[in-house]
């Protein structure tokens, strides 16, 4: 092969990779820019350099569009609360559960495991009109709490698959010499295998944290007075406003809004990218 | 093992049983949660005479469909070019391809919905502009682009991901050997790495069929069925919008769960055909890449 010729065939999977990843680098560079400038022509900043479009921070009763909206700083609690508690809900009853199955040979052992998966794979939507009524039943109708719970029992069997996978890891040996040595079953979980699946945990509880401070759907359906509202909830509001769109607020709130989890992707690529793929394991 | 069980039983084996249940009976906001009563296969029936039913079937079929072989090839496409370029640049184009996924489904339809926008705004018009194409509100005009799109962008991630760390784990010896006969780059993609690829691209086919049957947030967030009467309504937005958000203020939980109860067979049957046609049982029995 000559020299163009190796020259064109090792640049080409680069120019494909750049026009398909086009629409996405778009995307985002819009997100950036619409909200730090007054005016936009499409992807080029028409007007000037402006934090005008950030005022909600500090000054949030001069816009007009947020005047009969819940105010953002107790918006973003909500979403934290809502995402941590989340996550704290998952790994506790995930690393639990996984490691009953790890390690305890109870009857209907196999069919849990079996049914957990496949309740994984379930259409949310069926889920979510009977989940509606059993709300409504035990009083957590339209409140935080009950839209947690909900949450943390979606992401529960994924988790308690990702837990086992990491407790199968752990070696046998450390605990039989721990219970032999007369510590409580629960102990040993907690002081000697727990540890030892910190990774596991970290990975899950990254899942779960992202998920959680992204979900839309649940707060949208179960609580739908928004006297305990997140983020979500606002820029589909703000989204959902009609014609008269102001994009650089609009950009300016949902960049804030998306700001957290893009931090922490930078930081946690590398887990992030593996929990994604289905694939995690010790 | 206490705690799972009981969330388990009360916000999954328990609403699954109550969603059979309701599918009986003609409960709705008008009925309460008091007065309603068993119907029998009443709601099964409305269905199967129902006006738009084979519509809404139609454009769930066609929703899939186009989605799936987008995210699939795509999902394919870009495993295989980042594989082949440098590592470092390889993982940056993975990292971009994966930012969708986790963004708020909120934001990234905000972004879609700019793309999509009427002039003035709009990137879509812009980018077409130079090819004579006039400006236009893509959401009303091409509604099925914009939901191919939005959904396509979210969903290739997956697929790559899989396929990437499938290709990382096929024996590097393997490559070696295909260069020393001088094989190109493309007879090596079409020879050794799809052969060995059989098995997640089954897997991520079988998975995102079922995720596509039972998505309908994005549609949500963009098109929300329309514009116009169900031109873009798929099943599970269908039994969402029944059962919990209904245009008419009644909200129908009996009629939207016999939906619902539907959509899950459709899941089921259609996994289980994939599964026949690619020979389940026959793949299995090989060798197969372990997904790690």
């Amino acid at each position: 092969m000559g020299g163009l010729g190796r020259g064109i065939s090792s640049a080409l999977p680069y120019a494909v990779l750049i026009l398909f990843t086009l629409p996405i680098l778009i995307l985002y560079c819009w997100l950036g820019f619409s909200s730090f400038f007054t005016r936009m022509e499409g992807l080029r900043p028409a007007g000037a350099f402006t934090l005008e479009n950030w005022r909600f921070l500090w000054v949030p009763e001069t816009v007009e569009q947020l005047a009969n909206k819940p105010p953002i700083i107790p918006l973003t609690i909500n979403t934290l609360v809502f995402s941590l508690a989340t996550t704290a809900v998952v790994l506790l009853v995930s690393s639990m559960a996984g490691y009953a199955l790890s390690r305890l040979n109870f009857p209907g052992r196999r069919a849990f495991l079996g049914s957990v998966l496949l309740l994984h794979s379930f259409p949310s939507v069926t889920l979510l009109i009977a989940t509606f009524i059993v709300l409504r039943q035990i009083g957590l109708y339209d409140r935080l709490l009950g839209v947690i719970l909900v949450k943390a029992a979606f992401e529960i069997p994924l988790g308690i698959w990702i837990m086992k996978g990491f407790f199968d890891t752990v070696p046998w040996e450390l605990e039989m010499a721990a219970l032999v040595d007369g510590a409580g079953r629960i102990t040993v979980w907690w002081r000697i295998v727990m540890p030892l699946v910190r990774p596991g945990l970290l990975a899950l509880g990254l899942l779960a944290f992202v998920s959680g401070w992204n979900e839309f759907l649940l707060p949208f359906v179960f609580m739908p007075s928004g006297s305990q509202a997140t983020l979500s909830l606002l820029v589909r509001a703000l989204l959902g406003e009609g014609r008269f769109v102001d994009y650089g607020l609009l950009t300016a709130v949902g960049l804030y809004y998306v700001l957290p989890i893009l931090i922490l992707f930078l930081f946690a690529q590398d887990h992030l990218m593996k929990v994604y793929g289905g694939g995690v394991k010790g | 093992m206490g705690p799972a069980l009981v969330m388990v039983a009360a916000f999954f084996v328990a609403p699954v049983i109550i969603t059979l249940g309701m599918s009986l009976t003609d409960m709705a906001t008008t009925t309460g949660l008091a007065n309603w009563q068993w119907v029998g296969l009443d709601n099964y029936e409305r269905m199967a005479r129902g006006s738009f039913t084979l519509l809404i079937l139609g454009n769930t079929v066609f929703y899939v469909v186009v989605t799936l072989a987008f995210n699939v090839l795509t999902g394919l496409g870009i495993a295989l070019l980042s594989a082949n370029v440098d590592q470092r640049v390889g993982g940056v184009f993975r990292a971009l391809w994966l930012l969708p996924r986790i963004s708020p489904s909120v934001v990234y339809a905000l972004m879609w919905t700019w793309a999509a926008a009427a002039p003035p705004y709009g990137v879509i018009n812009q980018l077409v502009a130079p090819f004579g194409i006039e400006g236009r509100y893509w959401i009303n005009s091409d509604p099925w682009l914009i939901v191919f799109l939005i959904n396509g962008f979210v969903g290739a991630s997956f697929g790559m991901l899989i396929f990437t760390s499938a290709i990382k784990s096929i024996p590097e010896e393997l490559f070696r050997a295909a260069r020393v006969d001088g094989a190109n780059a493309w007879q090596i993609a079409q020879r050794i790495t799809l052969p060995l690829l059989r098995w997640p691209i089954l897997f991520v086919l079988t998975y995102q069929t079922m995720s596509l049957f039972a998505s309908y947030e994005y549609i949500l967030l963009t098109t929300n069925g329309g514009p116009g009467l169900y031109m873009t309504e798929v099943w599970s937005l269908w039994a969402f919008h029944t059962a919990l958000s209904s245009y008419f203020g009644n909200l129908e939980f009996g009629y939207g769960a016999a939906l619902a109860a539907v959509l899950v067979v459709m899941g089921l049957l259609v996994s289980f055909i994939l599964l026949r046609v690619f020979r389940f049982n026959d793949l299995v029995s090989d060798p197969r890449i372990e997904i790690t």
